[in-house]
């Protein structure tokens, strides 16, 4: 038993990224039209010459049919994925594993989410007939458990924690206003993101992540052939996954300041990449920012700072766009907005963009490390799938 | 053979309508004094079960031959609400479940049956009712939420009667005082004057009769209580009934209301929670005619101890806005959470998962003594299959290790406040809490279990467990200690 990974034997050659908005005049289909034709150019292939396709929604279609339709693909293996908010993310790892297993020369990877358009704010999942028993709370209301464990655990009082999760939703902001592509794209002050309503135990609207449509896509080929498509790879040195088994709810050993399974697959990425000290070792981080708190222990989790230690980082600005380590350069949820199958590859664009050079000027990260990764959850506190994932510009 | 009550219980819910609040919004209605309300999540059913585990909390070793449950506000009609109450208290498949629906004096009259049948095992008669009316009406006023439940059985080792059943009467006329028909959303009654002109020697012939029966005189009465939607009319009997000064109990008018079907059960364990060895105790009822039921308490009832006292739930009430108790009857429909509504319970599921939905029964693993609420199949600690044992976690006090306000979640009553609670022996559950003022919860608060209806959906109703701060008589919750 091993998780072997499959590092430097496959490599991103195109992607491509709707803006994510409430896309009242796109429909789920316009949404993964656009998302594929950019990314089908990024890479310079034709739908023909991809050979396999897996399809992440978590609930706007079922079944490869899906992607196929609006795409009119021909005869080609497609698969759609669901993982709960891992579901863009998992599309990625299944057509890298098939690439990698030499199955196919070529394969993509397409999250798509039309959220809109149910009439209700926030995501709502798909009803499955069951006994009553199940709790029916809100996303933001399961999370928001977090910061009161985490301030009693580690001794931050309430004020300062409000500033510390303050200080994490404006550094979002500040970044999402930088990107085109982003829901939201203007700055908001710690005074208004303090001041605003609440949503669920202590935390208010400006703590939650967004909800918007949107789509994003990458073609994945043997690492060998990269370069035949495009002379700036990114190369996969790391693709980690770990679901829970859901015991943190039952289980009273559980304190809601952590979350085991972000470590776990953290753990494994880093030793499938190699890497042994990731604060230092990566130039970015794309993280599951659903919540502020989220983000918080996250830093935790992922190995960016020692335990009951994330929440001063944060106040010391290293996770600032011109921090040491910046982290959700592009905005994150809080300014994306989540569209639940799409998410997980938007963080792998913002990878692609910044590891390239590519962003825009004002928002481009400087640095000379070579590796970014992407940290994509799904579920609750207690009961969470997470995907783990490292990239890199360099073989070797 | 002596036949009697093993056990008794009254259920009070915890928010109380003050009477003035009506005349402050309509200049009409209202009057002194304050009414029992049932919370959203109650209905006459959910009333029933917590009656029911407070009166078989006080009888251990208890094991009743049927459940009997009468209501004149069913939670469903064709189906047994019996039933729901039987799953909650976790009764074998051999124990029958049967209601007696529609009148107020199914209550009286299924006690009465109980008590009247010696040899016939032991029954335990569930009563429970939510009363209300339009906006300012009496009804509305008067009327209270309760429920009460009588372990009647023979007295047997292990399961004294602690009151023992001397007899009763009843009187009945076919008169229309009150009436209600399927689908109105409130009672009608005719002019007061001529009800009281028929329950009043009704009563008298009834009192005098069960009497005569029980064997005793009316100064050898020590309580009684006479109740009945006509409140008139019970007051003149009380005063006719030839009891000693200070005999004449306290009918909660002005603190709980009348509970309809319930009351006089209500009212017989309001006075046997009080009572000593020796005393005689009655209760008369008046609806369409008149019932009487007379007691002597045993010497067991100086060993039997209440689990929670009627008085101590009076004592604990919290007043509820007006508005709210006019929204929770369904008289006023305010804005919902704009989220969807929750779709119907499955009933296959709900049948497979019973033990675990009515009865909050998880379990244990044999080998690590791990705590899986709900029970499953592969431990989380070991992973071991299929070695587990069934545990009750329903009567189980619990500590609140975190919790949360949700402010969007759909609830027939925003927001949610939801905690997770470490059981005491073991366990832990994220659950809702209920009758809580969201701003007074702590951690480290104690909890305990009630049994509650969390939405209602194309007709079904969704039974599960919520907790409730566990609060001393004084009215404060407690914290750990």
């Amino acid at each position: 038993m091993a998780s072997h990974g499959i590092k430097d034997r496959v490599a991103i050659v195109g992607m491509g990224c709707t803006r994510f908005a409430e896309h009242w005049d796109k429909s789920l289909d316009d949404l993964i039209i656009d998302a594929a034709t950019e990314t089908f150019a990024s890479a310079g292939v034709t739908k023909e010459e991809v050979d396999a396709y897996w399809f992440g929604t978590a609930q706007s279609g079922m079944s490869g049919i899906t992607l196929a339709r609006p795409l009119q693909l021909e005869g080609k293996p497609v698969t759609r994925v669901e993982n709960y908010c891992t579901t863009g993310s998992e599309a990625l790892r299944a057509a890298a594993y098939a690439v990698a297993s030499g199955a196919y020369d070529v394969a993509m990877a397409v999250g798509a989410e039309k959220v809109k358009d149910s009439g209700y704010q926030g995501l709502n999942a798909f009803p499955i007939p069951n006994d009553g028993t199940a709790r029916t709370l809100t996303a933001a209301a399961m999370f928001s458990m977090v910061a009161p464990a985490y301030g009693k655990k580690y001794g931050v009082g309430e004020d300062e924690l409000t500033e510390v999760l303050a200080r994490i939703s404006w550094k979002n902001h500040q970044n999402g206003a930088r990107n085109p592509r982003a829901q939201f794209r203007k700055e908001v002050s710690t005074e208004t993101i303090c001041a605003s309503p609440r949503v669920a135990g202590r935390l208010g609207v400006f703590d939650c992540a967004g909800v918007a449509d949107g789509a994003a896509a990458a073609i994945v080929v043997r690492a060998e052939d990269a370069l035949k498509y495009t002379d700036k790879p990114i190369y996969i040195k790391a693709l980690s996954f770990a679901a829970g088994s859901g015991s943190g709810l039952i289980d009273p050993d559980y304190d809601y300041t952590w979350f085991p399974e972000c470590a776990t697959a953290a753990q494994d990425a880093y030793a499938q990449a190699g890497i042994t000290d990731p604060r230092h070792e990566l130039a970015m981080a794309e993280v599951h920012d659903c919540f502020t708190p989220t983000e918080l222990v996250l830093m935790e989790d992922l190995g960016f700072a020692a335990r009951g230690t994330a929440w001063k980082e944060v106040l010391a600005g290293t996770f600032d766009r011109t921090g040491p380590l910046p982290v959700n350069p592009d905005g994150g949820l809080k300014s994306f907005g989540h569209p639940v199958g799409a998410s997980g590859l938007r963080m792998f664009f913002e990878a692609w963009l910044q590891l390239r050079g590519e962003a825009t000027p004002e928002r481009q990260i400087e640095t000379d490390k070579k590796l970014a990764l992407t940290h994509n959850l799904g579920g609750y506190p207690g009961e969470m799938v997470s995907f783990v994932s490292v990239v890199g510009t360099e073989l070797g | 053979m002596t036949r009697g009550i093993v056990s008794i219980a009254g259920y009070v819910p915890y928010r109380r309508l003050q009477r003035a609040e009506v005349g402050k919004v309509f200049a009409s209605g209202g009057g002194k004094g304050a009414r029992s309300v049932a919370s959203h999540d109650e209905d006459t059913t959910t009333m029933g079960v917590e009656a029911a585990r407070r009166a078989l909390r006080s009888a251990p070793g208890a094991a009743p031959g049927a459940v009997w449950f009468a209501t004149a506000t069913p939670a469903y009609l064709d189906k047994t609400n019996a039933t729901t109450i039987h799953a909650a208290l976790h009764q074998p498949a051999d124990v029958a479940a049967f209601d007696f629906g529609g009148a107020l004096r199914s209550g009286p009259g299924a006690l009465r049956t109980a008590l009247g049948a010696p040899g016939s095992g032991s029954t335990l008669v569930v009563v429970a009712d939510l009363r209300d009316g339009l906006p300012t009406s009496g009804d509305e006023s008067a009327g209270g939420d309760g429920a009460a439940a009588v372990l009647v059985g023979d007295d047997g080792p292990g399961t004294p009667v602690v009151a023992a059943y001397l007899g009763g009467a009843s009187m009945t006329d076919e008169f229309l005082d009150r009436w209600r028909t399927v689908g109105d959303r409130r009672s009608k009654t005719w002019e007061e004057r001529f009800g009281e002109t028929r329950y009043v020697p009704l009563g008298t012939d009834a009192w005098q009769s069960g009497l005569k029966v029980a064997g005793v005189t009316a100064d050898e009465i020590d309580r009684v209580v006479v109740t009945g939607m006509h409140g008139r009319a019970a007051k003149a009997l009380g005063r006719q009934l030839g009891v000693r000064d200070g005999a004449l109990g306290d009918d909660l008018s002005a603190t709980v209301g009348q509970t309809g079907t319930a009351h006089a059960a209500l009212m017989l364990a309001s006075m046997l929670e009080q009572s000593g060895p020796g005393e005689v105790v009655a209760v008369v009822s008046l609806a369409d005619g008149a019932d009487v039921l007379v007691f002597r308490t045993t010497p067991a009832i100086a060993a039997w101890s209440p689990a929670d006292p009627v008085a101590d739930q009076v004592a604990a009430g919290a007043d509820l806005p007006y508005g709210k108790f006019l929204t929770w009857r369904g008289m006023v429909t305010t804005e919902p959470a704009r989220r969807p509504e929750p779709q119907r319970v499955s009933s296959s599921a709900a049948w497979r998962n019973e033990s675990w939905k009515f009865g909050f029964v998880g379990s244990e693993d044999r080998t690590s003594g791990a705590v899986h609420l709900p029970p499953a199949r592969v431990s989380m600690s070991g992973g071991v299959v299929d070695d587990m044992v069934p545990v009750d976690r329903s009567d189980a006090e619990a500590t609140i290790a975190t919790y949360t306000i949700d402010r969007l979640a759909y609830s027939p009553s925003p927001p949610i406040v939801f905690a997770i609670l470490d059981f005491d022996g073991g366990g832990r559950f994220p659950v809702e809490l209920t009758d809580v003022d969201p701003d007074t919860v702590e951690i480290g608060d104690r909890v305990r279990m009630t049994f509650r209806k969390l939405f209602t959906a194309d007709g079904i109703h969704d039974y599960f467990w919520k907790a409730t701060p566990v609060r001393h008589a004084a009215g404060d919750a407690a914290t750990a200690g």
